[in-house]
């Protein structure tokens, strides 16, 4: 009785932990695939209203962490809460972006079927989609400089623009929490720009959204917060503070010629400054 | 023997073993040994009877009582399969039919053997059969995904895993199966290659309902099954229940197996699954028409096949509609409209001609823009002057016998006139689409030159206008930087210096 007294949190710990203002808190979780555990122990809070890069290695985690807070992996341990509550409570509320490379584009659908998917939970079981749906879906279309494209079959698009319409499909769902997986990987100058914009765009209306980033030299750019991951949290918070030369050989470990070339870009801007 | 292809190449051998062995009895999986008196009849010595004219008509105009029972199964059978085979091709689980096609057979046995031990002699009712066949066909998914799930075994060994397992059990059993008195009669066997011939009304009221079922489930759940087949990661960050979904998909795929059991067999059904699924994406980009077309397809292919197998009572008929519904796919395959062979060569062929005029009239342009007066009107210049094939050759480095070639085209098409022997003058027409071709030439050129650091691909640069592709303000801003440059000018000046040299790098 007492030991379970001890080991069980208290009430207002959980709070803190979890403060409910917040759109994504993450406890002391671990991911493991089959034995091997990808990332452990992670303790994060994301900021409201904010452009958050997710920055690591390859095999740092990062597709994990997001597939983890998505109920899509399994967790070992710890626990996730979406503006405050558990995450098949707030679906409706958090928007997804998957790895361009995860599905087959050779489907035999067109650009406005694809987007129109992301109101599928909105049109429920067993119902078609509708014209008001479809509607949506264009406008969605619309906004990221696709709706030209609307009627073509997916494989005709070029990387960039099959990237820009996963980012309207998730549109579509207007969620308050945005969760992407490389959207910036292998896209053309013009489709980093159109993302980019969306992305501001989103946090001009409040939205908090999550971004896997490849690319070390845009982060300052693009994002107010890092999140520098490789299987542990190695650091989180603004821009300006955290993403140091330091804290990047911390996560990157001994890739240096990648360090160096960032750093060298850093110092640039610092004494531009 | 686990693909799609060995298992057409499966039926071809049945049915060459059947051309080429007229005592039927063949040596590999047991099948009726006892050719029916209705079969005796088309295949004489070694040579296969061709049908008379009468039984040609009588078949086509589906006289035979029986005939019209089995054509009506078969097709409902085809369209239903069709329909499920594209959500199971798209998926890509088209292996996952064939190992639960393999798992029904235990299940007959024992369906069997319980049927009979509970009323001796009522072994052979047949919805229970089917029922046993279905059970099976599930317990094989539910293995397969419970190796996946526990094992480190990678998906293709744990589907020879389960089909082999469960088609070894199904064939011991059998051989317990034959050795009941009653076991031996019943038949059983024709699961395995299919009996056609015999379907009775009954049967086809069981298919009937089973597809029916299916054709209801696919309509209701068709944007379901959309969003798993194509994306099951977002679907499952939803909420869709993509486990249940998945295993309802290959619910329907053991409902077509055990209606298929009966006509074509286990071995073969698959390819009822996936033939006409895979022929109609050759047809269209579409998935509500891909669906429709594969059921055409698979209600067709096994129509037309049962009425061959009419005509040719002595050779297999399971087999016979499996290849006739090749040939459907073959076709498909040829001369598809979206994406057959045909179309691809005849597209390649016009790409290339595409190209080749683009290269022409840009060779006409440049050779030209010397001589003309950048400030004014370029179209309206260019008309008056007369060219030669000699100026052109060294424009680009191509021979004089396709330089020959191209012109001559250009002649055709309108877009040069022959003045004088060898001598050649740009049309109005001609002289726009120059101008047009050149004009989106170099705003590309300029446009990689200034701003992209990765090209957008999939563009032609001589013949999709900037405007398609670019973002209004790009192109502005390009004509922009164009104005400021060369003032009064509607087609920039190329960025390098033009020669044959020069053009093998662009």
């Amino acid at each position: 009785m007492i030991r379970s007294v001890l080991t069980q949190p208290s009430r207002s710990k959980i709070e803190n932990e979890h403060p409910a203002s917040s759109p994504l808190s993450i406890h002391d979780m671990t991911v493991a695939y089959h034995r091997k555990p990808v990332i452990w122990d992670i303790d994060y809070t994301a900021p409201q209203g904010k452009l958050v890069a997710i920055v690591g290695p390859n095999g740092a985690g990062k597709s994990t962490l997001i597939s983890a807070v998505l109920d899509l992996v399994p967790k070992a341990s710890g626990e996730v809460r979406v503006f405050g509550e558990e995450y098949h409570k707030q679906r409706n509320r958090v928007g997804y972006v998957p790895q361009r490379e995860s599905v087959d584009w050779d489907f035999p659908v067109n650009a406005l079927n694809v987007v129109a998917m992301g109101l599928y939970r909105k049109i429920g079981w067993c119902l078609p989609v509708m014209r008001r749906h479809r509607q949506t879906a264009m406008e969605a279309l619309d906004r990221v400089g696709m709706a030209d494209y609307a009627k073509r079959q997916i494989s005709q698009l070029s990387g960039g623009q099959q990237q820009r319409v996963f980012l309207a499909r998730a549109l579509v769902q207007d969620a308050d929490l945005y969760l992407m997986d490389e959207p910036f990987a292998g896209v053309d100058a013009s489709t980093e720009r159109a993302i980019v914009e969306i992305l501001r765009e989103l946090r001009e209306r409040g939205k908090t959204t999550l971004v896997v980033h490849h690319d070390l030299q845009t982060v300052t750019e693009y994002f107010d917060h890092v999140l520098l991951l490789n299987m542990r949290l190695v650091a989180t918070g603004p821009t300006s503070e955290v993403f140091t030369r330091e804290n990047l050989r911390k996560t990157y470990g001994g890739k240096l010629a990648l360090l160096d070339q960032v750093g060298h870009k850093m110092t640039l801007g610092e004494s531009a400054r | 023997m686990n693909s799609v292809p060995t298992r057409i190449g499966f039926a071809l051998v049945v049915v060459a073993v059947w051309f080429g062995n007229p005592s039927g009895a063949a040596a590999e999986p047991p099948h009726d040994t006892h050719p029916s008196r209705a079969t005796a009849r088309s295949l004489s010595r070694d040579r296969l009877e061709w049908p008379s004219w009468d039984d040609v008509t009588r078949t086509l105009l589906l006289r035979d009582y029986n005939t019209r029972i089995v054509a009506i199964g078969t097709t409902m059978l085809g369209v239903a399969a069709g329909i499920v085979g594209v959500f199971t091709l798209l998926r890509r689980r088209s292996l996952l039919g064939d190992v639960i096609s393999h798992s029904t057979l235990p299940g007959i046995a024992i369906a069997f053997l319980v049927m009979e031990a509970i009323e001796p002699g009522g072994g052979k009712w047949l919805p229970g059969l089917l029922i046993g066949a279905w059970l099976a066909g599930l317990a094989g998914i539910v293995c397969t995904k419970l190796i996946l799930r526990f094992t480190r075994i990678k998906e293709d060994a744990a589907l020879a895993i389960v089909l082999s397992v469960f088609f070894g059990a199904g064939m011991a059993l059998f051989k317990v199966v034959q050795d009941i008195p009653s076991g031996s009669q019943a038949g059983l066997n024709h699961f395995i290659l299919g009996k056609t011939a015999s379907m009775v009304l009954a049967d086809v009221w069981i298919i009937a309902e089973v597809s029916l079922a299916i054709v209801v489930i696919i309509g209701l759940l068709y944007k379901e099954f959309t969003l798993l087949s194509f994306d099951d990661k977002f679907a499952a960050s939803q909420g869709w229940p993509i486990f249940r979904l998945d295993l309802l998909l290959m619910l329907l795929v053991a409902g077509v197996t055990v209606i298929g059991l009966q006509s074509v067999g286990l071995l073969l059904v698959v390819a009822m699954l996936i033939t006409p699924a895979a022929a109609a994406r050759f047809w269209s980009d579409r998935l509500g028409r891909t669906t429709l077309i594969a059921a055409l397809l698979g209600g067709s292919g096994a129509f037309c096949g049962v009425l061959i197998s009419a005509m040719f009572p002595r050779l297999a008929a399971g087999p016979v509609i499996v290849l006739t519904g090749v040939c459907f796919f073959l076709v498909s395959m040829s001369f598809g409209v979206r994406r057959g062979v045909v179309v691809r060569v005849a597209m390649h062929r016009q790409l290339k001609a595409a190209v080749g005029r683009q290269h022409i009239l840009r060779a006409l342009f440049e050779f030209l823009e010397p001589q003309c007066n950048p400030t004014a009107p370029m179209s309206a210049q260019l008309v008056n002057h007369i060219v030669s094939a000699s100026d052109l050759q060294p424009m680009r480095s191509w021979t004089p016998k396709r330089l020959r070639r191209l012109l001559r085209v250009a002649e055709r098409s309108d877009f040069i006139a022959a003045v004088r022997a060898g001598g050649y003058r740009l049309t109005t027409r001609g002289a726009e689409l120059a101008h047009r071709v050149v004009r989106n030439h170099r705003l590309w050129e300029l446009y990689l030159i200034e701003y992209a650091d990765i090209a957008p691909s999939h563009v032609d640069r001589d013949a999709d206008d900037i405007e398609h592709l670019l973002a209004p303000d790009i192109v502005e801003s390009l004509e922009q930087l164009l104005s400021q440059r060369y003032p009064h000018m509607t087609v920039p000046p190329s960025p390098h210096a033009i020669d044959a040299t020069s053009e093998l790098t662009t």
